[in-house]
């Protein structure tokens, strides 16, 4: 395949029309199942997410199809409003259509298959500049590690997609069988906020506004990339690929320093790290850019690319949710060429290479 | 400045919204309880189209539990984003953080003080001229 020109995005959210659009791909079992007692998350007494969002569908209000439902649930309109008009030139897709945090772990995996059939026959096959990503039931890490291999040759698949909000802390050797297989196959996994954990939000509970919890996804990650990081699982697989995937980044150079002044005095306790924290970090660990601190003074923001690293950090739009970024208005500061190059196009050729 | 005819008045009643185009530059006109008001179509922030935008309120707080609201339906909110704009005179509302501060301009509405925002959306005038409602730009 030639090397696709223009601006690669990192986070791209497709969206079904209806709950049949996945029936070619369903057992009338769970079609049924389905119909009769709804897809259960991890959190009680909610059918979707914890906190209402602030636009309806947490989507732009100029983006619904104009042939009629959600706003990115259309492959042309998608073409057209995100693609064409920003240079587009290749981009991952990240569905969050119920089905990774399901409670029937039976039920998770069968609408994970779906909705992976789904992606890569209706849009990556409409659209060759769109790659999906092979969503896993996480909560079974042994049939996710499964559904990797049985994707894992086709490249209409760029990633393994994981939500922030895991029952466990990600590094948790509970999870190890789906990075076992996603380094095997070397495709990078994309950790992407959001999830239903079955815990608050928080770690003192749930907070009260929206607001909140659009923060707290900066902690989650935080609190995931550490756990990920101090369980081993990158000096277990030293050539897996992490993508943190709308997390915020600003704060990645303080939590590295911070884990590394601790890692000196305290490494004993943690002998199997044979490198400093930050040193994993800065190996296997890259951030999408989506959304984007706005400081007063944008400078503040080159002083944080150039600490975590220019090679760290790759552009998303998240089209079609309201807080969407548009590639013009994102580097809003001094850089040179080669530095737009890596955080536009070069890092996610280097990441995602030849898919 | 010329003036361009948005649309006879009558064509236009109150709730409804017009995108036109003035020298090649995209304007939207309101009418809002038959007044008419107009902004250009971009949002000052990152440039979302504000005809797409919900016309709100101005929800504000003195302090916490308590809250005013006012200029209803005068307030759009862009869609991408949420920045919200007096469409009267294209003010935000939101302070942002500022690098060095600046004394605010304070003045007393009905039940309010009011801060105003870094960004302010450009407004054209319009006006009903012989039933006809016009933008001058």
């Amino acid at each position: 395949m030639n090397t696709p020109t223009g601006i690669w995005d990192g986070d791209i959210h497709p969206y079904l029309r209806s709950a049949t659009d996945l029936d070619p791909w369903l057992p009338k079992q769970w079609i049924e199942h389905q119909r009769n007692y709804g897809s259960l998350r991890q959190t009680p007494l909610v059918n979707g997410s914890a906190y209402h969002k602030s636009q309806p569908n947490a989507g732009r209000r100029d983006a619904y199809p104009p042939e009629g439902g959600v706003q990115g649930s259309s492959v042309s309109f998608l073409r057209e409003q995100l693609l064409d008009a920003h240079n587009i030139g290749w981009g991952i897709l990240n569905p969050l259509v119920a089905s990774q945090g399901v409670r029937n772990l039976d039920h998770s995996a069968a609408l994970c298959r779906a909705i992976n059939h789904w992606q890569a026959e209706i849009w990556v096959d409409a659209e060759p500049r769109l790659r999906a990503s092979i969503v896993v039931p996480y909560e079974d890490p042994e049939t996710s590690a499964a559904e990797i291999r049985h994707w894992a040759g086709d490249n209409r698949f760029a990633q393994v997609l994981l939500l922030s909000r895991t029952s466990f802390l990600p590094g948790n050797r509970r999870y190890w069988p789906i990075y076992e297989a996603a380094a095997e196959a070397n495709i990078p996994v994309g950790i992407h906020a959001f999830g239903n954990s079955g815990w608050p939000v928080s770690s003192s509970g749930w907070s009260s506004f929206y607001m909140e919890e659009m923060i707290g996804h900066a902690q989650t990650s935080q609190a995931g990339l550490t756990s990920l990081v101090i369980e081993g699982v990158f000096e277990r697989w030293p050539t897996l690929k992490l993508v943190l995937v709308e997390s915020g980044f600003t704060w990645a150079p303080s939590l590295m320093g911070r884990l590394d002044k601790h890692w000196k005095t305290l490494k004993s306790e943690v002998p199997h790290l044979k490198l400093s924290p930050s040193e994993y970090i800065r190996r296997n660990v890259w951030w999408t850019s989506q959304p984007m601190d706005e400081p007063e003074n944008r400078r503040y923001l080159a002083d944080i690319f150039n600490w975590l690293g220019w090679d760290r950090i790759m552009f998303s739009s998240d089209y079609p949710h309201w807080d969407f970024d548009d590639p013009s208005r994102v580097i809003m500061f001094p850089a040179t060429h080669e530095q737009k190059h890596a955080f536009f196009t070069g890092n996610a050729q280097a990441v995602y290479g030849s898919r | 400045m010329a003036r361009h005819v948005v649309a006879a008045a009558a064509d236009f009643p109150p709730g409804t919204r017009r995108l036109i185009t003035i020298n090649d530059r995209a304007v939207v006109v309101f009418n809002v309880k038959g007044e008419y008001f107009g902004l250009y179509n971009k949002c000052p922030h990152n440039g979302g189209s504000l005809v797409q935008g919900v016309l709100t309120g101005l929800l504000q707080s003195a302090n916490p539990g308590n809250y005013t609201y006012t200029k209803q339906g005068e307030i759009i909110r862009c869609p991408w984003h949420g920045w919200e704009f007096d469409i009267r005179t294209g003010q935000s509302f939101c302070r942002a953080i500022r690098a060095k501060a600046r004394p605010l301009p304070v003045r007393v509405e009905p039940g309010s003080d009011i801060v105003e925002g870094p960004y302010k959306a450009e407004t054209v005038e319009v006006r009903v001229e012989n039933d006809y409602v016009v933008v001058e730009a």
